[in-house]
């Protein structure tokens, strides 16, 4: 941990409630619990891998860190600053450290823009620069990402999808930032090109100090990528550890099931381990269970599992987990 | 050895585009014997889909157009046969999973509805006998409440459980192959797991064989007997899976299994990555077609096509470098 002591993001107790309304005067009849109480630190130069289902609210989590949507309740500060506090303007400013790259890079760029318009439109919202300066911009940018910088010109269409990816990794860079917020880079690519891109992920971060959010359901990639892994499940952060030591010894039984639900490339190795298969989907957001979320699907609760919610806390040093049965 | 349940020959299947014929898959032979699972691997745009999709001629023409060879299914020949016999093999004794399960159902429709089609078509049920084997299917995938849940919507579906339904809709005519073209790519993990041991229960069950397409060889790993790689639209390399895993030939497979990051293995270094990106073949080419991402490429990779030769007992590769010891082959 020493390594990373200066904390640039800390959340605590992040809340996102979504309303629901029904009916003809649009009375709210409940809410989705999207993230339901969320903290954690990422320290200066970190990766903190963010995993979980789909629908566990960890794109929401990042989204609601950037401030795309209004919190129910919590605090977010970048460095000193609580960003939940800010008005607009000054939060404009704040997204210049900030930024974000998307799972699908087919719907993230838009298609009626070249290439040097995409990457170049941070630079003239925040008045950086303005005509050959972007373009001049444009073409590090995109040398930067290992494009060829001759590409400025063209629409994304032209591109395949690891090469999108890299355009929005361009976009994300241009304003300098310190933290990006990546929501599932890699998932809608090929595996060869995955690769390429968690390396140019990792290149970059060396190179300009990059501090990284890295959302996704692919654990053995964020095994790869992260310094830190926080595992999500409903709403909440039900385990994070070290890397290592996540990966080693996980303690909540989700992760444990999550862990032993990855395929391995290794025919010999699948047929000796041992699997544990969960039942069922995640329940719904709207009402999620009594006491611990993960009851419903948990091999090991019991009656006492419904009626508390499990404490958040250190088991180990740096290991944290919430469950009764630890 | 059992008998082969299908047998494909030199399949070519073109595409024209405004920019040229795209050359998607170039003589391709392969077999599948009866109740054997095999695996088709490779990135996208590697004629994986196409091959099988020609195979049950649902290449939409044009563009599309096979223009050689055969696939022998029970004695004839599917690229020959008249639409209409087309129609009941596809479905009735050949059925197919596709990839998306959230567009690959009619929305409008409900689930109901949807399953008692093709039983109705194929096996002349009645509407009461269809919504009965509706109910049962749904039961064998694992759908709990399956009576009450064929009233309902796609939409009120989860994912998994869409794809559950598109295999309960593929096995509902008892087909002697199953074709599922990457059903799991979409879905969680803990979702895939689950997908992946529904197949191995119902391979089990059902004696069927299977052709399952993916990009992930985790999952082949788990599931296959046989697997298949596939690039530019030829097949490279070719073993059993444990021959595979263990003593992978094919730069192209060493690339594919080094780029995956290892879960039960301590390190952490820099991923292999399979440089550029998979070629689109306008003509055929003299080369071998991954030459240009290729490390250990040779004077010779320039200048011919490498064929696929049995290199083992049941391990075929198509290369003219020896990868294991670094030397050109013979």
């Amino acid at each position: 941990m020493t390594a990373y002591d200066n904390v640039l993001i800390r959340v605590e107790n992040l809340v996102m409630h979504f309303p629901i309304y029904r009916g003809v005067i649009r009375r709210q009849v409940g809410a989705v619990h999207a993230v339901d109480g969320v903290s954690f630190d990422i320290h200066q130069g970190e990766t903190l891998g963010l995993v979980g289902e789909s629908g566990c609210g960890k794109s929401t989590t990042g989204r609601t860190i950037l401030q795309l949507y209004k919190p129910t309740a919590g605090n977010v500060y970048f460095k000193d600053t609580n960003l939940v506090k800010l008005r607009t303007e000054p939060m404009r400013l704040m997204r210049r450290e900030m930024q974000m790259i998307f799972q699908d890079p087919y719907a993230s760029l838009n298609p009626r823009m070249t290439v040097r318009d995409i990457v170049g439109e941070p630079l003239l919202a925040f008045n950086e620069a303005s005509g050959k300066q972007i373009d001049e911009r444009v073409k590090e940018l995109l040398h930067m990402v290992q494009l060829n910088p001759d590409y400025s010109g063209r629409y994304p269409h032209e591109f395949s999808g690891g090469q999108r990816q890299r355009i929005g990794l361009a976009r994300a860079l241009a304003l300098n930032p310190s933290f990006i917020v990546c929501d599932e880079p890699i998932s809608a690519l090929d595996v060869s090109i995955q690769a390429q891109v968690v390396n140019l992920l990792e290149a970059l971060q060396e190179k300009l100090n990059l501090t990284y959010l890295f959302i996704a359901h692919d654990l053995s990639m964020v095994r790869h990528i992260s310094n830190r892994v926080a595992v999500m499940y409903l709403g909440i952060i039900v385990e994070l550890a070290d890397r290592n030591e996540l990966f080693a010894n996980p303690l909540h039984p989700y992760t444990q099931a999550l862990l032993s639900a990855i395929p391995v490339a290794d025919p010999v190795y699948n047929e000796k381990r041992h699997r544990i298969l969960l039942e069922g989907d995640v329940p719904s957001p709207v009402n999620p269970p009594s006491g611990c979320r993960f009851r419903t699907r948990c091999p090991i609760a019991d009656a006492f599992c419904a009626e508390k919610t499990p404490e958040w806390r250190e088991v180990r040093p740096g290991h944290f987990a919430a469950c009764h049965k630890i | 050895m059992a008998e082969q349940l299908l047998e494909v020959k030199n399949l070519e299947t073109h595409f024209n585009t405004p920019e040229g014929v795209v050359h998607a898959v170039n003589g391709v032979s392969f077999h599948l014997s009866e109740g054997e699972t095999l695996g088709v691997v490779g990135e996208s745009g590697c004629g994986k889909s196409v091959t099988m999709l020609s195979c049950l001629r649902l290449i939409p023409s044009p563009p599309g157009k096979i223009v050689a060879g055969q696939a022998i299914f029970k004695g004839d020949d599917l690229l020959k046969l008249e639409p209409e016999e087309i129609r009941h093999v596809r479905g009735g004794q050949i059925s197919m999973v596709f990839q998306d399960p959230m567009t690959s159902l009619n929305p409008v429709m409900t689930i109901g509805k949807q399953m008692a089609e093709p039983l109705m078509v194929h096996l002349n049920m009645t509407k009461e006998q269809a919504r009965k084997r509706s109910i049962e299917l749904l039961g064998l995938v694992g759908i709990p409440n399956a009576a009450d849940r064929l009233k309902d919507y796609p939409h009120q579906y989860s994912g998994g459980m869409r794809q559950r339904v598109m295999i309960a809709m593929a096995l509902s005519c008892n087909p002697q192959i199953l074709i599922a073209d990457e059903p799991t790519t979409a879905l969680d993990v803990t979702i895939q797991a689950q997908i992946v041991d529904l197949v191995k229960r119902l391979r089990q069950e059902l004696g069927m064989a299977i052709i399952w397409i993916t990009h992930d060889l985790g999952v082949v790993a788990n599931l296959a007997d046989r697997v298949m790689v596939m690039y530019g639209g030829y097949i490279i390399e070719e073993a059993n899976v444990y021959e595979l895993y263990a003593n992978p030939r094919h730069p192209y497979t060493l690339g594919l299994i080094g780029s995956l990051p290892q879960v039960h293995q301590d390190a952490h270094k820099k991923l292999f990555s399979i440089e550029g990106m998979p070629p689109v073949l306008y003509q055929t080419p003299n080369l071998c077609p991954f030459a240009p991402r290729c490390k250990w490429v040779t004077e010779r990779c320039w200048q011919e096509n490498p064929v696929l030769e049995q290199i083992a007992d049941g391990h075929r590769l198509a290369c003219w470098v020896d990868t294991k010891n670094g030397s050109n082959q013979a």
